[in-house]
């Protein structure tokens, strides 16, 4: 008796949790629940490369002087105006007086020279350090005014205090950000339950365009296939960055669903260690180039998502240079060069980062590269390991990796930069570019730096990573492109 | 019992001193730096620098075994490179799923396998038992994984029963968050309830054709009375055993659940932990977990000698 009363109370155990609490769908709703893959391993942008963080905070918790667009232009953000000296040396920048920081405390140019000191500093642990090299001092004029002068001209500064390493922080709640958020933004953190979430809600004292969302939950599911029933569930209302291309047909033929397909900063390439025998001959290095049919591996490794693309600049940038004619798909050509090059039964490593763009796509480049003859041997390998095998120790031939900065050409002018390509003409060039102001003369060095890696081909340059994401069809507002590693809920709304 | 006690606590010590040097080493071997990970590739190696001197990460091997060592006898985990907050703090969170996910998991197991173990040994060979012998295969057979996608496409995309996944937390109240923990629980407890029936059974059935069974027998209780009284107790150690494996292993081992249902359990710290080579969390929780099976090995072996007197004196 006594075991059968045991089934019945499992049985209504089971009934009771399974059963119990379905929540209605309401129609005009301002809450959204956000997916995305990798949870931040922490919530300052001003600490850390993590592209989860700034994917969660950027625009949303934390602002800069200056902030990117959806389409990439550099907007006014904290600073309402700015006026540069006529050598370019001197940035005078207005601030907005009606803002205040999260909790409670007031903005103004202190908080500016404190962010700026901070993130410049010799103990700064800011990973994009360099944005704030060319500083040589930031001085408060009165509380809404703040005068930055540059040690050197630099074209792109806007565009760099736009970035999420540069947003402004209160020195009373900077060294707690990891956990505690404390921004300018329209959203204030509400909660993280670590592992699973971090809530945002709605901040009463925003100086910007009223919201339409109360409340924004980020949530994090890793494996593809739990965000595909996630999804399906009704569980997420969006998935900006889909970790599965695969399933977004399935999504786009289901009328509950939008995909959204757009660009990124994501130049994918086959880099090469240009030091490296027999890599240090343009010749292997061409061949390998016309080798590589970038359709294919769009098509094979993401399902057909993706730019082919012939240099390292996005192709949505004005200042892109199409280049792709210069390394299109020839493998007779190939084989010639290697031929020429004297070079035979050639054996290169092939390690691989764990992004499906890399595992997959470097199994269809070992593929088009055994038909001209090179023979690779792959090693997968984790982050960890690329960092310290293939990045630090330069311990490889030919890796596949997605360089997600953006304006990030300036790489290639880096001495010991992991292809090491150290080319002095090429660092003239960024030299150049770094005093320019003109936006024609600028467009102009950008696209020779462009033209110069590509004639020396440094790396093989693949393809621009898609964003590919789903969302619920009444979701509007949402980045089609991501110009920086963002998901800036300010103009998401329902529609009715 | 005082000395087969104080036997079982000594050999406890020693392998925890042992796990705790194996554990970094390990660590200290595989290639991967913390700050360059946090870092990233387009950072200025001047600031990963910097973060290398703030994590101590630049002290020597023998100081910083030693650090962690000292730290752990005081209780205090170490602050976790990447998430910035104490370890003890990150694993409290995780284990507050963790641990009643694996308590529920053994407990829809138990109520499975006990009854089912004990129906097909006492009938043996009759249509009852080849059923539970059946089911039991196929539920070895089945990968959990996909036991529990199977689960989630029923109930949480057709049905709509529950969520696909993810916890709301012990906050939002204790029926919500059991219902988050139902569909894995029962996707971990499918394979452990066979194995369970099917030890039971075996181990009943050998214990039924005992002398003892047949005394029991002669001195006139019923088939059910002897088992019970006597065949259940006897048949127990084997049965114990599993469980506390079982144990064990679901206290970590269902990373493979926790990814299907994104929980974020310790299984999945310790996975993300050693991708983000946040060193200091992976040797914490995997000490911890050490500590975890040694005190449940403790335990059973002290149920032994509560189901077995015999256990209870030293050997000769």
């Amino acid at each position: 008796m006594t075991r059968n009363r045991i089934a019945v109370a499992a049985a209504s155990l089971l009934a009771l949790t399974l059963g119990l609490g379905v929540a209605p769908a309401s129609a005009a709703r301002t809450d959204i629940t956000v997916g995305m893959q990798l949870e931040p391993p922490n919530l300052d942008p001003t600490a850390g490369a993590a592209a989860a963080i700034d994917e969660v905070v950027y625009a949303n918790v934390f602002e800069g002087l200056t902030r990117f667009a959806a389409d990439g232009a550099v907007l006014p953000a904290l600073a309402e105006s700015w006026a540069i000296s006529d050598d370019g040396l001197v940035y005078t920048f207005t601030l907005r007086s009606n803002v205040t920081f999260h909790d409670g405390t007031g903005f103004d140019a202190e908080d500016v020279k404190f962010s700026l000191d901070r993130a410049r500093s010799a103990d700064s642990t800011n990973a994009q350090k360099g944005l704030f090299a060319d500083i040589a001092s930031v001085d408060v004029v009165d509380p809404v005014t703040v005068r930055i002068t540059l040690s050197k001209p630099n074209g792109s500064f806007l565009f760099n205090m736009a970035w999420g390493d540069a947003v402004i922080v209160a020195p009373e709640t900077a060294a707690d950000n990891a956990t505690e958020p404390v921004g300018t933004g329209p959203f204030t953190f509400v909660a993280w339950t670590k592992g699973d979430n971090v809530e945002l809600a709605r901040s009463g004292q925003y100086w910007g365009t009223p919201l339409k969302l109360d409340k924004v939950v980020f949530k994090f599911i890793a494996d593809p296939t739990a965000a595909f029933a996630a999804m399906m569930a009704g569980d997420i209302d969006a998935y900006p960055n889909f970790p599965a291309p695969e399933n977004l047909p399935q999504f786009a033929a289901d009328a509950r669903f939008q995909v959204l397909v757009g660009s990124t900063e994501g130049e994918t390439i086959l880099a090469m260690n240009n030091k490296k025998a027999p890599l240090d001959n343009i010749k292997v290095r061409q061949a390998i180039s016309h080798a590589i049919d970038r359709q294919a591996i769009i098509d094979g490794a993401l399902f057909g998502y993706g730019t082919p693309i012939g240099t390292h600049f996005a192709p949505h940038n004005p200042a892109y240079l199409d280049l792709t004619g210069q390394s299109e798909y020839d493998p007779a050509k190939a084989k010639v060069l290697l031929a020429e090059a004297g070079v035979a039964d050639l054996t290169l490593s092939l390690k691989l980062p764990p992004p499906s763009y890399a595992r997959r796509g470097g199994e269809i480049i070992a593929a088009q590269l055994r038909d001209v003859g090179i023979n690779t041997e792959i090693t997968n390998v984790e982050w960890a390991q690329w960092l310290e095998d293939v990045f630090k120790a330069k311990n490889f031939d030919l890796t596949v990796i997605s360089h997600t900065e953006p304006m990030d050409i300036n790489i290639y002018g880096r001495d010991d930069y992991y292809f090491q390509y150290a080319d002095p003409a090429f660092k003239a060039i960024m030299a150049d570019l770094d005093n320019a102001t003109d936006p024609a003369k600028r467009t102009g060095l950008l696209q020779a730096a462009q033209k110069k890696i590509t004639d020396d081909a440094v790396n093989a340059y693949l393809f621009q990573l898609a964003k590919a994401g789903v969302a619920d069809a009444k979701i509007k507002g949402l980045w089609l492109n991501s110009p920086t590693q963002a998901t800036d809920m300010t103009g998401v709304y329902w529609e009715e | 019992m005082m000395r087969f006690v104080l036997g079982r606590l000594v050999s406890l010590g020693l392998s925890l001193v042992a796990a705790s040097l194996v554990i970094f080493l390990v660590m200290e071997v595989v290639p991967g730096d913390p700050a360059s990970f946090m870092m990233g590739i387009n950072a200025d190696p001047a600031a990963v620098e910097a973060l290398r001197r703030q994590l101590g990460l630049d002290a020597p091997l023998l100081s910083r075994y030693l650090d962690w060592v000292a730290g752990l006898l005081r209780g205090d985990f170490g602050i976790s490179y990447t998430y910035k907050v104490p370890v003890s703090e990150l694993v409290a969170e995780r284990a507050a799923i963790s641990l009643p996910l694996t308590l529920y998991a053994l407990a829809l197991s138990t109520l499975i396998a006990f009854p089912a173990g004990i129906i097909a040994a006492a009938r043996r060979n009759s249509a009852a038992d080849v059923t539970v012998m059946g089911a039991t295969q196929l539920g070895v057979a089945i990968p959990n994984f996909w036991f529990a996608m199977l689960l989630v496409l029923v109930f949480a995309i057709n049905l709509r029963w529950v969520s696909a996944g993810g916890f709301p937390g012990w906050d939002a109240g204790f029926w919500p968050a059991m219902k988050a923990l139902t569909l894995p629980a029962i996707a971990l407890a499918l394979p452990q309830a066979s194995i369970l029936a099917r030890v039971m059974r075996s181990a009943l059935i050998d214990t039924l054709s005992e002398d003892f069974m047949r005394t029991a027998r002669a001195k006139g209780l019923s088939e059910g009375q002897a088992l019970r009284r006597h065949a259940l107790r006897n048949a127990l150690i084997p049965v114990l055993t599993i469980l506390g494996l079982q144990f064990s292993f679901l206290l970590a081992g269902g990373i493979i659940i926790e990814n299907v249902f994104f929980l974020p359990g310790l299984g999945r710290l310790v996975f993300q932990a050693i991708t983000q080579r946040d060193l200091i969390v992976v040797r914490s929780v995997v000490i911890l977990l050490v500590v975890a099976v040694i005190v449940v090995t403790f335990v059973v072996d002290l149920a032994y000698a509560l189901a077995d007197p015999r256990l209870r004196r030293p050997a000769p």
